[in-house]
């Protein structure tokens, strides 16, 4: 069966090219050289429900924060923020910074772990056992991100299309540009109230 | 038979048809569809040269067999001649390509710009694809681009078409005529999401739709039942991809090296059985024809035969899907004929016209 027979790859040949004390780069792949084990990744997707809860509140508390955000200046406050979400989205969805999160409208699976980076679905070559084409051994994302959506209150947010990434918006906070586009959305209704009620 | 064929623009083989009014491009395979008829499509395997001829021989066998060639974009991440390139010497003699753009290759600005110069060479159709990870082809030291995805080149290029506009929201002066296609896979994993995945592909821009290769049947229907019941096939056409397998060792190892295409035990059991394997392999082709141009919903076929380009004309023909209808194919048109008589009489009857005798009879 397909799981049992890896293909043969470049990193194959050289592996079988070379004695074993060689150093041979290509032995592992970039993606496995950044992350060697799934198991933290995997467990935020199967409690992907109480991580929807906890975002939830949490986006609430940094929306309550708006006028300290705004106070110190969103300039200044996004390098410390940024080097929290970093290492708190590093650590719980091995987080690639892409600065647009999409982690609600895909099962607590990030997208961006797909060696293709898709973010609106699998590709069609998912091994028969659930893997990844790229990476024999690691779990497809959207597999996962399929089963994790499954446990959402708001988990049909999978059938949204999502627009292509925006790489000027890499290595910034998501958790800061989502506040300030809810604040500025809050302040636009109020204004549109305000302005109605003068009227 | 000298004349205008069905689906021919009279002024010219290589000129976009009439527009007709429901119709998003003005090329043969969305009116093959539209008119309800049961479409076939092909793959043309592209050639590691630089010679034009290449691309018309290997299109030459399919000519009155099949609606459009696929022009592949660098399938399984190996280097070949390029899609766009294929697509602008098929164009040229008539034919109807599936332009295939892989989001493996080209960031959007070279995708647009692509799809433009496509759409402006008479490309009518266009297959939006993923494309396989580098890792699977020659080049594995490539870098993967992967800027956009399979849905969301779907989608830029429906606003291309539908709104007049690239990405960014600057404006077109003429869009393209295309008509979108998308690939599924219901053969891997997540099964139950497939069917609501195509939904999604649909709300991108698919207009049409051709299947990895199909040779596990039951669980085909069980992903058209699905399709049907959340109403896709109203919406889209769907081509099952089709193909023979020469012999239950290539079976094998197509299971076991490339990703995505689920071959059941079952049918290499059959092929390990027959004396001829490849005969065999043909056959197998057309009884899975046979039992998928029932399924309700299924608008045509997509005949892959990687290699064996030979048997795509008598799979064809043997299962009968066409009854009896011939598409397009590129024959002696009236104009051909008149430079041909004018050669012959050049060439055989033996005149030596100089500039001086013209001037004399001239007079």
């Amino acid at each position: 069966m397909s799981e049992t027979q890896p293909a043969v790859t470049q990193a194959t040949l050289v592996k079988k090219a070379a004695p074993k004390s060689d150093y041979k780069p290509a032995d592992v792949s970039p993606q496995r050289r950044v992350q060697r084990s799934f198991a933290v990744r995997l467990w935020s997707i199967r409690h992907s429900r109480l991580l929807e809860w906890f975002y939830s509140r949490f986006a609430d508390m940094f929306l309550l924060l708006h006028p300290l955000w705004k106070g110190i200046g969103y300039n200044r406050v996004e390098a410390p923020i940024k080097f929290v979400e970093k290492r708190v989205k590093g650590f719980m969805f091995d987080c690639r910074m892409c600065g647009q999160c999409v982690l609600s409208s895909t099962g607590m699976s990030c997208p961006m772990n797909c060696p293709k980076q898709l973010r609106n679905g699998p590709c069609g070559g998912v091994r028969a056992n659930g893997n990844c084409e790229v990476e024999p051994d690691m779990p497809c994302v959207w597999v996962k991100a399929w089963e994790g959506s499954q446990n959402m209150v708001h988990g049909d947010k999978i059938l949204d299309v999502q627009k292509p990434v925006d790489q000027s918006l890499r290595e910034t906070s998501a958790w800061l540009r989502v506040t300030a586009q809810a604040a500025a959305a809050r302040e636009a209704a109020q204004n549109a109230a305000k302005t109605g009620a003068s009227a | 038979m000298i004349g205008r064929q069905r689906d021919e623009n009279p002024a010219g083989i290589h000129l976009p048809l009439d527009p007709l009014p429901g119709h998003s491009s003005r090329g043969r395979l969305e009116r093959v569809l539209r008119r309800g008829e049961f479409a076939v499509t092909t793959e043309l395997n592209p050639p590691d040269s630089a010679d034009p001829e290449d691309v018309y021989n290997r299109a030459k066998i399919f000519d009155g067999w099949v609606d459009a060639i696929n022009a592949v974009d660098a399938s399984g991440a190996n280097c070949h001649m390029s899609s766009v390139g294929i697509c602008a010497l098929l164009t040229r003699m008539g034919y109807a390509p599936i332009m295939q753009i892989a989001c493996r290759d080209r960031n959007r600005i070279a995708i647009q710009g692509d799809v433009l110069g496509g759409a402006a060479m008479g490309v009518a159709n266009m297959l939006c694809l993923t494309g396989d990870g580098v890792q699977a082809g020659d080049q594995p030291g490539a870098k993967p681009v992967f800027d956009l995805d399979s849905m969301s080149l779907l989608e830029t290029c429906r606003i291309m078409r539908d709104n007049g506009k690239f990405l960014s929201g600057r404006k077109l002066t003429t869009p393209p005529q295309i008509f979108l296609g998308a690939a599924v896979n219901p053969f891997a994993p997540p099964f139950d999401f497939r069917p609501i995945h195509l939904g999604k592909k649909i709300a991108a821009g698919a207009q049409f739709v051709q299947t990895q290769y199909c040779f596990d049947v039951p669980m085909f229907k069980t992903f058209m039942k699905k399709a049907r019941d959340l109403g896709h096939t109203e919406k889209v056409f769907i081509l099952c991809g089709v193909g023979p397998l020469a012999s239950a060792k290539t079976a094998k190892w197509i299971r076991s090296n490339v990703p995505g295409i689920h071959i059941p035990d079952a049918i290499i059991k059959r092929l390990e059985g027959a004396q001829d394997q490849k005969k065999e392999g043909k056959q197998l082709c057309i009884d899975i024809i046979n039992e998928v141009k029932e399924i309700p919903g299924i608008s045509g076929i997509h005949v892959m035969a990687y290699r064996q380009e030979e048997y795509v004309a008598e799979i064809v023909d043997e299962s009968g899907v066409l009854k009896g209808r011939q598409p397009w194919k590129r024959e002696i048109r009236r104009d051909d004929q008149m430079v041909a008589d004018r050669l012959d009489r050049i060439l055989h009857d033996d005149i030596t016209e100089t500039q001086v005798d013209m001037v004399k009879t001239a007079h």
